[in-house]
């Protein structure tokens, strides 16, 4: 009896710091955005300020109010969505292309020691080689086409994908590789489907994810040299003291890119849904 | 009797970094069917490597490991239980109870029902769908003792299952055991560095002790399950074990 009222009032203590803590946790996070949204009207404001009040021209920096316009006439001739799209085969090709022999690669390399010991000096002359290095192999190879601007992207996203790959077959935790010996899964290809693909499947997806960024920095840069696509028509508005489409395509770009990676992201986090 | 498991003469010497190191040495030891025999040692004296010796995991640089089986390539006969759980964590626990089963032809239903049936035999009906990461410890070390009952396997081999468990959740997994033992009549060996628990569940106590290891004491308990801990007529077994432990000479 004699407990029971503080045992009350620690009770009712805790409810109160609860909802006080919560109210704090909104408060700070309607803070935050209101902060971000403050920061970003504020960017928006300067830029626009700057060529508005004559400081600078605006063809050399196009102030915001300027992009609809500019976005709707692209779209209305027909050239943001083509140019869109063909980025977007160059991309998905060289991604694809470059994520699976890079990935496989790096799983045979990783479980195999030879081809490590054989690739490995191969490795150390081709991997520091800048994708944008094979520029000119890739035009005299494949000519100003699509599959030049393919063969740059993949050259980029393999060396990423085969070693993330590499190190997440390495890390694959050996006692769940004496775990499939002791139940009967002792001959290689089973190995790899029951315990070292999926174990090594976060460490790819990481590797993968970086990738899906570094490719699409190099679609612009394959197509700044002449293959059809978001880059080109950006040098053409470039050349042409377009300002504002050159600005359009780069917000192409980065929605381009935001979109890929977040869906990237919801792919990845269902794929790794045993995760804590 | 006819032994299920037959070592003659095992030794196993290990190599690391040109050191060689003898494990085991002129190792021989018959484990009857259906009996659940404990290997009682003091850490490191080998006892994981004999069990490993046993599962064909490493092979013994001497002597002859013989298992009274039916071979058959589409059904495991030797399952085994370690020390951490050791389950796959992208799968679910039904899934990670039916790991043992992808051998041979069974349907995915056959091997879910199989792997329902041993979740259930280790009190874990219910917990099928949920994730490794949101169980207890001791309920993974459950679905790891289900994964080696669902194969229903001759031979079950644990190291030390239940040495990283809490005292509680560890006595009542011996006492489970036990049942599941009584129940099943399978051969069970069962590595353990603990005298009270080779004790309460075991019908054989084989004590491994010295460098390399040798089987220095065998001892037969016919105390009936299920055994009260620390009954009095266990205490002096309990005294001889930890005698013959502590001087491995004799």
């Amino acid at each position: 009896m004699v407990c029971s009222p503080s045992r009350f009032t620690i009770a009712q203590s805790r409810a109160t710091n609860g909802n006080e803590s919560r109210t704090a946790d909104t408060v700070t996070r309607t803070k935050s955005v209101a902060l971000s949204a403050f920061g970003l009207a504020g960017f928006l404001l300067i830029w626009e300020l700057v060529p508005g009040l004559g400081l600078v021209p605006a063809t050399i920096l196009p102030p915001p109010s300027a992009l609809p316009g500019a976005f709707l006439s692209e779209i209305r001739n027909g050239i943001w969505l083509s140019a869109l799209s063909r980025s977007l085969s160059h991309y998905l090709a060289g991604l694809t292309i470059g994520c699976v022999l890079g990935v496989s690669l790096g799983i045979f390399t990783g479980l195999w020691m030879p081809l490590e010991a054989t690739l490995a000096w191969v490795v150390r002359i081709l991997r520091p080689i800048p994708g944008l290095a094979w520029v000119p192999f890739a035009i005299l190879w494949f000519g100003i086409a699509p599959a030049a601007a393919i063969f740059i992207i993949s050259t980029g996203v393999f060396w990423i994908s085969y070693f993330a790959a590499l190190g997440a077959v390495r890390a694959v935790d050996r006692e769940l590789i004496e775990l499939a010996d002791a139940f009967g899964f002792r001959r290689a290809d089973q190995k790899l489907f029951k315990v070292i693909l999926p174990a090594a499947t976060p460490g790819i997806l990481v590797g993968v994810r970086t990738a899906l960024g570094q490719a699409w920095m190099a679609v612009v840069a394959a197509e700044i040299f002449g293959v059809p696509g978001l880059g080109q028509r950006m040098m053409q508005a470039s050349n042409l003291l377009a300002s504002d489409i050159v600005v359009v395509y780069m917000a192409t770009m980065a929605a381009a890119y935001g979109a890929i990676d977040s869906i990237f992201v919801a792919v990845q986090s269902w794929l790794l849904r045993w995760k804590r | 009797m006819e032994a299920m498991i037959d070592l003659d003469n095992i030794g196993l010497t290990f190599t690391r970094d040109g050191t060689e190191t003898e494990v085991l040495r002129g190792l021989t030891l018959a484990i009857p069917a259906g009996r659940l025999v404990a290997v009682l040692g003091p850490s490191g004296v080998g006892k994981s490597t004999l069990l490993r010796v046993i599962a064909g995991l490493l092979a013994p640089n001497t002597g002859s490991v013989t298992l009274d089986i039916t071979p058959d390539r589409n059904k495991l006969s030797v399952a085994m239980v370690f020390q951490d759980a050791r389950l796959l964590p992208w799968r679910k626990v039904w899934s990670n109870a039916a790991f043992g089963l992808e051998h041979g032809q069974l349907s995915s239903a056959e091997r879910r029902s199989k792997a329902e049936a041993a979740l259930a035999l280790v009190g874990l009906a219910g917990f099928s769908e949920r994730y490794p990461h949101e169980l207890s410890g001791g309920q993974r070390q459950r679905v790891a003792l289900a994964r080696a009952l669902a194969v229903d396997p001759e031979i079950l081999l644990m190291d030390e299952p239940f040495a990283a468990l809490d005292a509680i959740t560890r006595e009542g997994l011996q006492d489970e055991l036990a049942r599941i033992h009584a129940a099943t009549g399978k051969t069970i060996v069962f590595v353990t560095h603990s005298i009270d628990e080779a004790v309460h569940i075991a019908n054989e106590v084989v004590v491994l002790t010295g460098r390399p290891a040798q089987a220095t004491a065998k001892v037969t308990i016919d105390a009936p399950q299920p055994r009260r801990r620390g009954g009095a007529d266990t205490a002096d077994l309990v005294a001889r074990l930890r005698a013959g432990l502590l001087e491995p000479a004799s």
